[in-house]
């Protein structure tokens, strides 16, 4: 607890700058791109609200080169995102993994929307019964009414 | 003896809070006037005791009291004043202190300003406030008081932290509470209704103006946070859907969808059940966002130290107010009749629509903050949710609802045309089109969700021009005529307008700075140039600068374009001995293209050269442009006289108000 | 009926999430448990540390049941726990193997050591954080209990206090010295 203490003051303490050093980066601007992108997608561990590419923490530090050597070693992008993922769980992925303990987050915005609509389906359907049985469904104007309409409307601000 | 007063005056005020939510609400079921015309100086007394309570915490704070534990812990005899009081709040008791404050501060305006609401409602309205004060001061009295005294003081504070001292960040909760906190308004306001048992267009626009305010404050706090965020963060990033902020956002969408059901109301007396549901889903949010910065449930950085034995108290709070609130919906909800029928084709139907993508959005960002939490809770291991699903989920769900915007405006109530209102928007079409290539042309390597962002943007903002051009019948009448039907329009019509096309700007800068953002990162040494979009910046050293309390590595920046020198930048990183910290102060310039932002990093080496953090970072003038123009939109159309008069007096509206008939617009 | 299910509805959902709350207090969000638990310790070869003329590596963890324990000199909550392991090495209780994370001086560790006592049986130099990394680790103090085969039993987050020792770590080592 309190190890995780000190990295929280640390975290809050060094809030600065994203957090990539010169020294860190890779020459070939093809690789530092994607262990740019890779960096972005895994959350520091010590900071937790920050990827490993913003935080300034020494362990962000140390994964961000890992990243690289893998990289520059030949590794996919699949690999090094696995390899870290192995090490520390699907907690530490930006964004959740599509599997069965998140099914219900990554469908549940669907699923909710989904109801929505037919919620919304329903009550119009409901309210055109309504309306159909209580006859309030007004007869379509005739030519003189529409026009006697238009004239009314032009004479105030809509 | 200061702090005393104040500790005293607070529980004076839940004394005359207990009353205030007690004898009001009886007397209305009664019928009895005296009881129910104590709720209007109740509120009053209740706000004049807590301000009191909440100067008296604010002088020892001014003053350095350090025999008041709070002044210790969150304060420093050599902070400048300004922060000395923004302290007050920057802190978990001082801010409750705060809330209960804003809280009884619309309570005693409800009282102040609502001479024509009927009195039954009235009272019923701040019997509600007062019941959530009573909870919140109970909440503050016994686990969170910041009276408490600490004996024997110490000579100096311990709060000095560096990062909360910056104007922004000073002023980003007053605002929030002030909006959210104010959503309180319009729960009360429902709450009564379902208790009288009575809906109707009266009471919509009763809500209207609180609701409205409220959303104005929380609009300009969520921008002050975000703001802030940009120009401390140092890397020009302003939104991370970090919990924290999802706690102020998911208010915000249901509170927009709440102000835009309330006009359906309004107007035609229809989806009355719907809109009471979300005056309290709104508030319900705004809660549970108190709840999850402060019971230790969610890891945040924005967290206040958290504490799962206050988490239990708030979650009982929770309980009461919010499942109170909705158990009374499920009971009388269902008696709401409303008599409005519509097609989906139809102003009420766009707006149906409207509220629809709103809630799911607010729906989706909810899932995605909680989901950790419920995950862990049954044992289903832990997972993180960040930016990717937030962006994946969100960005679909408001890309129709920002089509649908420019539309629904011209349909007609009750029955509409799609086929004329698509074609009298021709010119948006052509302006989606043009800004979408405009953007291929300009970034030809962008995200493909950055050319539908400018030509959604692009629509919107013609798409609302069109709109105020139907209304004054731009062209289709003499100019004189038209300039004299610019004159009539209402304000609030105004005010939507400015709000949606303010809302349009802001797109375009969120499209503009998320995807198109420039960012080069070097070791340079004076004399060393780098290039960003365009612009040339050559660095001309760096040297140690003190400060009051700190000590700065100064950066020196010229920057130069197409040969001609446009601005000197200087970043500092700033280094605070006495807290152990390092800020970064990035220098940012910015043009009505984009921002210039150079952040000034480590040392490297030997020869003089430092690690140099340079952005361009496009349009964001323009995102925060646009949200002034929206809080603007939101203003003018407060200011409508139609919502000060509150219910119209004249006899018309009488008779109006006896059938239940909404006045004329 | 179906109308009124609709309006209980926010009733029951409000109601489910409000329990998943009750359950969260109960929990710690920033608690991350470790994914390595019943697997081998990764391979791993360190550096001795100044004053030392072995290392460590992955395979000096198989034959006994051990600790790995990660510290470093910067590390304050790492002083709570030194005690606790000088007592463990003074009754030879259970081999403590350390790891000396990020230490960017190469006689910072030594020196902490010498200072406070050294508890350890063997010690790698884990600059980089390669071991580090591949362990899991988040923060120090952490420790991982591995048992005869190499694999990993246990993790400790934070100091060991004399009642983790007394009630988890020393009843698991015993059952797995009986396996």
């Amino acid at each position: 607890m309190k190890a995780l203490f000190l990295g929280l003051v640390l975290c809050l303490a060094a809030v600065s700058a994203g957090a990539v050093n010169p020294d860190e980066m890779l020459d070939d601007p093809a690789l530092e791109a994607r262990a740019r992108e890779i960096s972005k997608g895994l959350r520091c561990l010590v900071c937790q609200n920050q990827s490993i590419d913003d935080s300034d923490a020494d362990l962000a530090r140390d994964l961000r080169v890992l990243v690289r050597e893998r990289l520059a070693a030949g590794d996919s992008d699949g690999q090094v995102i696995d390899y870290v993922v192995s090490r520390y769980g699907d907690f530490v992925l930006m964004r959740p993994p599509f599997k069965a303990t998140t099914y219900a987050l990554w469908l549940g915005p669907a699923l909710i929307a989904g109801l929505g609509v037919l919620a919304v389906v329903a009550f119009y359907r409901r309210r055109t019964a309504a309306g159909a049985r209580r006859g309030t469904a007004p007869p379509p104007l005739t030519e003189d009414e529409k026009r006697r309409l238009e004239t009314l409307l032009d004479d105030r601000s809509r | 003896m200061i702090p005393e007063a104040g500790h005293f005056a607070l529980t004076l005020a839940l004394l005359v809070t207990l009353v205030q939510a007690s004898v009001p609400m009886i007397g209305a079921h009664r019928g009895d006037q005296a009881w129910m015309e104590l709720a209007r100086p109740a509120a009053f007394a209740q706000f004049l005791l807590i301000a009191f309570a909440f100067a008296c915490l604010t002088y020892a704070f001014v003053t350095s009291d350090f025999s008041l534990l709070a002044v210790v812990r969150y304060s420093h005899s050599a902070k400048p004043l300004l922060y000395k009081i923004s302290g007050v709040w920057g802190n978990h008791e001082g801010s409750m202190l705060l809330w209960v404050l804003i809280l009884s501060m619309y309570g005693a305006a409800v009282a102040g300003f609502g001479r024509n609401l009927p009195p039954g409602l009235r009272a019923r309205a701040l019997a509600v406030q007062a019941l959530i004060a009573v909870g919140f001061i109970l909440f503050i009295l016994f686990t969170s008081n910041p009276f408490e005294r600490m004996l024997p003081a110490p000579a100096d504070g311990q709060g000095l932290n560096p990062l909360l001292q910056d104007p922004g960040l000073a002023f980003h909760p007053p605002f929030l509470y002030l909006g959210y906190v104010g959503f309180s308004m319009a729960f009360s306001f429902a709450v009564a209704a379902l208790i009288e048992g009575r809906v109707d267009a009266a009471w919509a626009r009763w809500v209207r103006p609180w609701t409205l305010a409220a959303w104005i404050f929380l609009t300009t706090g969520i921008a002050l946070g975000s703001w802030w965020a940009y120009y401390e963060l140092g890397w020009g990033g302003w939104w991370y859907w970090d919990p924290v902020e999802n706690a102020s956002f998911m208010p915000w969408l249901a509170g927009t969808a709440l102000l835009h059901s309330a006009i359906v109301v309004e107007r035609r007396d229809t989806l009355k059940g719907w809109t009471i549901f979300l005056a309290i889903v709104t508030f319900a949010l705004s809660l549970l966002g108190t709840f999850l910065v402060r019971s230790g449930v969610l890891t945040s950085v924005h967290a206040f130290a958290t504490d799962p034995a206050r988490g239990a108290f708030i979650l009982v709070l929770l309980l009461v107010v919010i499942g109170g609130s909705l158990a009374l919906f499920a009971w009388r909800g269902p008696s709401l009749a409303s008599t409005g029928l519509f097609q989906p084709i139809s102003r009420e139907g766009s707006l149906l629509l409207n509220n629809l993508l709103l809630t799911t959005a607010a729906a989706a960002v909810l899932l995605g903050t909680l989901y950790p939490l419920f995950l862990d809770a049954v044992g289903g291991g832990k997972v993180s949710v960040g930016p990717p699903f937030f962006n994946a989920v969100f960005l679909p769900l408001m890309a129709p609802m920002v089509a649908t915007m420019a539309v629904g405006p011209l349909l007609t109530w009750k029955r509409g045309e799609l086929g004329p209102a698509l074609t009298r928007l021709w010119v948006a079409f052509a302006a989606l089109a043009a800004a979408a290539v405009l953007a291929w042309a300009v970034v030809a390597d962008g995200p493909l969700f950055a050319l539908l962002g400018m030509g959604l943007a692009a629509w919107l903002f013609v798409g609302t021009v069109v709109g105020f051009a139907e209304r004054v019948k731009l062209f289709r009448v003499p100019l004189p005529e038209t300039l004299r039907r610019i004159g009539r329009v209402p304000r609030n019509a105004w005010g939507m307008t400015l709000a949606h096309g303010g809302l349009a700007i802001a797109i375009a800068g969120m499209t503009g700075a998320g995807a198109w953002k420039v960012e080069t990162i070097q070791a340079m040494k004076p004399g060393d140039t780098a290039t960003v979009a365009g612009f040339t910046f050559t660095f001309e050293g760096a040297r140690q600068v003190p400060g009051p309390n700190y000590t700065a590595t100064r950066g020196t920046f010229t920057v130069a374009r197409d040969g001609r020198p446009v601005v000197t930048l200087r970043p500092e990183k700033r280094d605070y001995p006495v807290e152990r910290s390092v800020t970064t102060e990035a220098a940012i310039h910015p043009t009505i293209f984009g921002d210039l932002y150079a952040v000034i990093g480590d040392a490297q080496g030997s020869e003089g050269a430092f690690v140099t953090r340079l952005y361009f970072n496009p349009l964001v003038g323009w995102m925060w442009g646009g949200i002034l123009v929206m809080v603007a939109g939101g203003m003018v159309s407060l200011s409508d006289r139609r919502h000060r008069v509150g219910a119209p007096k004249t006899s018309r509206a009488a008779a109006g108000a006896r059938a239940g008939a909404p006045a004329r617009a | 009926m179906n109308r009124r299910f609709l309006y209980v509805l926010p009733l029951v959902v409000f109601g489910v999430i409000a329990a998943y709350f009750a359950v969260g207090l109960t929990k710690d969000p920033s608690a991350i448990p470790s994914v390595l638990i019943d697997t081998p310790v990764p391979e791993f070869a360190l550096d001795p540390i100044k004053g030392r003329d072995r290392g460590l590596s992955s395979e000096d963890l198989k034959g006994e049941v051990s600790l790995v324990n990660i510290f470093g000199s910067w590390c304050f909550a790492c002083r709570v726990e030194h005690p606790l392991l000088m007592q463990l090495k003074k009754e030879n209780a259970v081999p403590v193997h350390g790891i000396d994370w990020r230490e960017t001086d190469p006689d910072a560790g030594p020196k902490w050591l010498a200072r406070f006592g050294d508890p350890y049986t063997l010690i790698g130099d884990d600059p980089e954080s390669r071991a580090a990394i591949a362990f899991g680790v988040t923060g120090a103090p952490e420790t991982f209990v591995v048992d005869k085969n190499g694999v990993i039993r246990y993790k400790q987050v934070g100091p060991i206090t004399g009642r983790i020792w007394e009630e988890t770590l020393r009843p698991l080592i015993e059952e797995l010295r009986r396996r």
